[in-house]
């Protein structure tokens, strides 16, 4: 008896050009950020607990921030650090910026002059950026005895005695609060040492993948909030009202959740049309049309 | 950035993206110089940041205690020569100790004895409590599920298969959490392209 022939929509739909759906998926990241219609962001009780701990710090306290992260995740942590330092500047918070990624400095100039030039601060009277550190798990634990012998000087190699705003800050027990941004297992050095070691209050941002590897931090109280992704740095910029990429990428990132979703639903609804996976049906990649 | 760097990026991410279509020279050729100009950036960072403050300075002042991390530095080396490989091992042994020395009391304390207390604390009051009964199950059948020392059968099994319910969620969340990442990485592109380069929508 002939096997019953699988609808030709469905097979069409699996042998869909993949090609269709980069650009479908183009198509939904354009359209949005050239035709915004601001969706509504809602500050989840991560990112608030984050925005809380820096808004409750009084006017003049010190924040050590080492932002770890290079171009391949900008995206994410560039607009999550301008919306920190911002918040910091306008609470007249003294943020020490340090970095552990040799490809950093570059970035963390650019979101320093973006955030300083917009709450009007200067360097070296309302921040410090000490540049970049070869060493990762040894620097942050050299930071709890001695900050001058990790950096004797800032990023622009001024030594930091020459700094008014460095007099007596030296280590960990000099700053109420720890901020670490990071994309990779830095942010575990920070939590192991920093946070847990030395009992520093830490706030963590990272990028969408880690997230949900730190919740149980957040639990435990060894973080105090977690800023995960661009949906984190966009959540941030709403509480402080300003309007960065983050938030201007939150339509785009709505709008190819909904197409992947779709997508995805399509792509099953066709698959169960053709037979499946078992042998005999006309679905699933393994035809090796290497599409 | 300006004009020239505007247009150099944006020049090498449409190469970039030209893979999408298929492999071609122009992807190829921006990989390549990709790779090459970070291994050398990286070099040059690693030299003036490590090499010549750490040894080069302190030697030409007189201090001749970085000569040891040095020689130590150089064995390392010798694994690329066969009759050296045993002196490069002390080199590794020396690191693997100071490393192991920091790393694993740090783990112990904020990754296992910080984590296990909050895992046993008690109840939270009121509808918070349904927060750390589930708590509780995902952990006590996670850690069923990876005991292999009982067969995964009876109470034992299912108790484990909750425990792979509990996994299964947890993926999920994760992978929907990569998915919006990479979307991100996408939306930063076409935002450049847009806005940096065409300036079809406005400075930010």
């Amino acid at each position: 008896m002939a096997a019953k022939r699988p609808s030709g929509w469905a097979v069409r739909l699996m042998a869909l050009d993949r090609r269709v759906i980069f650009v479908l998926i183009f198509l939904a990241t354009a359209l949005p950020l050239l035709f915004p219609v601001n969706l509504p962001i809602t500050a989840s009780p991560r990112v608030k607990a984050a925005f809380d701990t820096v808004d409750r710090l009084p006017a003049g306290t010190y924040v050590l921030m080492s932002l770890d992260y290079e171009p391949d995740i900008k995206a994410e942590l560039q607009p999550m650090s301008i919306a920190v330092l911002r918040h910091c500047f306008r609470k007249g918070l003294k943020p020490i910026v340090l970095t552990l990624y040799p490809a950093a400095p570059g970035l963390i100039e650019r979101a320093l002059a973006i955030a300083s030039e917009a709450e009007g601060k200067k360097r070296n009277e309302d921040f410090v950026f000490l540049g970049y550190k070869s060493g990762s798990q040894s620097v942050i634990l050299g930071l709890g005895e001695s900050i001058r012998t990790m950096f004797p000087r800032d990023f622009w190699g001024t030594p930091l005695d020459d700094i008014p705003m460095m007099k007596g800050k030296n280590s960990y027990a000099d700053f109420p609060l720890v901020i670490n941004l990071s994309g990779s297992a830095i942010a575990d050095y920070y939590i192991r040492i920093a946070a847990t070691r030395y009992q520093r209050p830490m706030v963590l941002g990272a990028t969408a993948v880690m997230a949900t590897d730190y919740y149980p931090y957040l639990s435990s109280k060894q973080i105090l909030g977690l800023i995960g992704g661009m949906k984190g740095a966009a959540e941030y910029e709403r509480l402080m009202d300003i309007t960065g990429d983050a938030r201007r990428g939150m339509d785009a990132q709505s709008l190819i959740h909904v197409t992947i979703a779709l997508l995805v639903i399509l792509g099953n609804v066709a698959l169960f049309f053709t037979g499946g996976l078992k042998p005999g049906g006309s679905g699933g990649a393994r035809e090796g049309t290497g599409r | 950035m300006s004009g020239i760097e505007t247009w150099i990026a944006a020049a090498l991410t449409l190469c970039v993206f030209s893979f999408l279509y298929r492999d071609n020279p122009l992807y190829r050729f921006a990989e390549h110089l990709f790779v090459g100009s970070a291994a050398g950036y990286l070099l040059a960072v690693q030299f003036q940041n490590v090499i010549k403050p750490n040894v080069i300075q302190k030697i030409a002042g007189g201090d001749f205690l970085p000569f040891i991390p040095l020689a130590m530095g150089i064995l390392v080396l010798g694994r690329l020569w066969d009759k050296a490989t045993p002196a490069s091992r002390w080199a590794i042994a020396f690191y693997v100790g100071i490393y192991s020395g920091i790393a694993i009391p740090a783990y112990l304390q904020a990754q296992i004895f910080a984590q296990l207390a909050d895992a046993v604390k008690p109840f939270e009051p009121g509808w918070h409590a349904i927060n750390s009964v589930l708590v509780l199950l995902g952990f006590l059948s996670v850690v069923t599920y990876f005991f292999f020392s009982a067969p995964h059968r009876g109470a034992n099994g299912a108790v484990a298969r909750v425990g792979i319910w509990f996994l299964m969620v947890a993926f999920g969340a994760s992978f929907g959490y990569t998915v919006m990442a990479r979307a991100s990485l996408l939306i930063d592109r076409v935002l450049f392209l847009l806005r940096d380069a065409l300036h079809v929508l406005p400075a930010a």
